[in-house]
């Protein structure tokens, strides 16, 4: 790995672009302190420059510059419990470029960590954000990976988080995106996990899409194992122009294995698209998989409720809207 | 008076479901309506409420003296009109304390949301950070309902079954709450099947078929439903087809 300070030119303010970067990242939610705090795991990308990286006991990161982003190592050793969730943030603050992240998470054997990230292009007008991870749970580990995006206001950002994740042996993989302030632009998520015996993945995406932005989510999961149980849920508004098309994609292989498509598509007003197409493949007689979709406008009774209670109409769905995407 | 309906005549789907009704409901009154299944009593709440669907084809709903017969549910919420459903709605992401305040925005003395959920007998500490979906058990839900409109304390409650579902040893949560929106001077129609419950009532009215068949004094409606009503033959269809129009 090349020393990081060689390859940056000397103009770089480091602690300036930092504490950009970390104004940034809190107005997209993300909790300062953490990333200062060094009995907290953390890690801050901006564009290719890690700006700070803190390990904790049983947590090794490490990192690598690219020309166009970072390739990150992280890695848990087993039967270690990390006791605070470990922050991530990236992001880009110029209107224009490119941040490509590669990730392998390794979580060992029996050991348990959450992640919080932040990915955040509050002044994106042309900004592509690929991120690439492979996630391994190991036997009985657990991980929980909840990652939150904030894409500024001009629909600039075309972002493509891709996951490869396998979860062994009674382990558990929970997985959520979550796109619901600001534009999106264009995203192409794609995930895919492989569920061995008696292990748990759940995957969820919240993405609200206005104006013109274009969504695409891909959730896909294989559940190997006996007994191994997946959910692919799915939590959808669009408004103005905005399109979205679901695809929650589950196949049974295992003995017993159980799974669930849930998808929830809400689209308000005339000129918004939204489309969920589920997909369930079962490969076992004792296999069982099962989906409900509902598309299409807020829930009637929901409303209703809510307007005897003096809520307008539009008020309602503003709360069950931000309800159903929380 | 509050609620003066007037000859109502309502129609869903283009069947008629209410003929002719007259009903008053005076300030501070508890108002029981009795009737077998499929008699129109939700679907008369529905037409006070004035839900989506409830097509009021003649006749004039009056609140507080004012016709309200075509005002948005909104509006007949904002003048102190409210509804708990038989089955009421489940919200996701929506926290029963995040419910309670949305309840109390548009009302002036409603009750806070801890001594709301008191009142129905679920412990704050427990309940007020839940979510209204479907974790909550059918009964809590309920309670959860009548909650939500003690915290709006409106001038009319119009309670759609709130015992069903209710276990019997909680009961007396919910007459005690009934009893209450009638101390804060609210008028509550009351919809129920049990004898227990429509005991609290000032006065009753018996439906059958879409309309009112009798009111008056609750025990003497009571006995009038038992002798006419629980013997009737009489089939609750939906009556002949009205013109959407009409
Ligand atoms: N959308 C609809 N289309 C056709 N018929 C309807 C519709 N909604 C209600 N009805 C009919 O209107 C009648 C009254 O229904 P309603 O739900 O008001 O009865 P209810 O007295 O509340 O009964 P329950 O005691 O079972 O709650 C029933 O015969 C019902 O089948
Ligand atoms: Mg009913």
């Amino acid at each position: 790995m090349p020393d990081t300070a060689s390859v940056l030119p000397k103009v770089v303010d480091f602690s300036r672009e930092f504490e950009l970067l970390v104004k940034a990242y809190e107005q997209s939610g993300g909790v300062p302190e953490a990333l200062r705090d060094n009995r907290v795991g953390s890690l801050a990308v901006h564009g290719n420059r890690v700006l700070g990286a803190n390990a904790v006991e049983g947590l090794h990161l490490h990192t690598e510059q690219t020309p166009t982003g970072v390739r990150v190592e992280v890695r848990v050793e087993p039967g270690v419990r990390i006791a605070r969730p470990v922050h991530l943030c990236f992001g880009l603050l110029p209107e224009e470029g490119i941040q490509e992240i590669h990730s392998v998470f390794d979580i060992g054997e029996g050991a348990e960590v959450s992640f919080i990230a932040h990915c955040t292009f509050p002044n994106a007008l042309r900004v592509q954000h690929v991120m690439d991870a492979s996630i391994t749970v190991r036997r009985a580990a657990k991980m929980v990976y909840q990652e939150t995006h904030y894409h500024g206001e001009q629909s600039g950002t075309l972002v493509m988080p891709k996951t490869r994740a396998v979860v062994e042996a009674g382990a558990v993989l929970q997985n959520e995106f979550k796109l619901v302030k600001g534009t999106v632009g264009k995203l192409d998520l794609d995930f895919e996990a492989q569920v061995a015996e008696k292990g748990v993945c759940e995957v969820a995406a919240k993405v609200y899409g206005k104006k013109r932005d274009e969504i695409v989510v891909r959730e896909s999961l294989r559940l190997t194992g006996a007994g191994a149980r997946g959910l692919a849920k799915s939590r959808i508004a669009v408004t103005d122009a905005a399109r979205s098309e679901v695809l929650g994609e589950i196949v049974g292989e295992g003995p017993y294995s159980r799974g669930h498509v849930d998808c929830v598509e809400v689209i308000r007003g005339n000129e918004a698209f939204a489309s969920a197409v589920p997909r369930l493949i079962v490969r076992h007689d004792t296999a069982k998989l099962t989906h409900e979709a509902a598309i299409g406008s807020v829930d009637k009774k929901q409303v209703e409720t809510l307007m005897a209670r003096g809520l307008t109409e539009e008020e309602a769905a503003d709360v069950i809207v931000s309800g159903m995407l929380r | 008076m509050r609620l003066c309906l007037e000859n109502l005549d309502v129609a869903v789907n283009g069947h008629a479901i209410l003929r002719s009704v007259n009903l008053t409901v005076r300030k501070g009154e508890i108002h029981s309506i009795l009737g077998v299944n499929g008699t129109g009593k939700s679907s008369l709440a529905y037409t006070i409420m004035g839900l989506e669907g409830y097509r009021v084809t003649s006749g004039r709903i009056l609140f507080e003296g004012e016709d309200i017969t075509s005002l948005p549910v909104w509006e007949r919420a904002r003048r102190g009109i409210t509804l708990a459903w038989q089955e009421p709605a489940r919200f996701e992401g929506l926290t029963v304390r995040q419910y309670l305040a949305l309840s109390r925005r548009s009302a002036a003395n409603g009750l806070p949301p801890e001594e709301a959920l008191l009142r129905v007998g679920l412990e704050p500490r427990r309940y007020l950070d839940r979510t209204v979906d479907q974790s909550l058990s059918g009964g809590e839900r309920k309670r959860v309902e009548l909650a939500s409109v003690l915290a709006m304390m409106p001038k009319l409650v119009i309670l759609d079954e709130p015992d069903s579902g209710i276990d019997a040893l909680s009961i007396g949560f919910i007459t005690d709450a009934i009893r209450t929106f009638a101390r804060f001077g609210a008028s509550v129609l009351l919809i129920t099947h049990q004898e227990e419950v429509a005991s609290v009532a000032d006065r009753s009215s018996t439906m059958c078929n879409g309309t009112i068949l009798k009111t008056g004094d609750p025990a003497e409606v009571a006995r009038f439903f038992r002798l006419h009503c629980r013997a009737c033959d009489h089939v609750n269809e939906p009556d002949e087809e009205v013109s959407p129009n009409a």
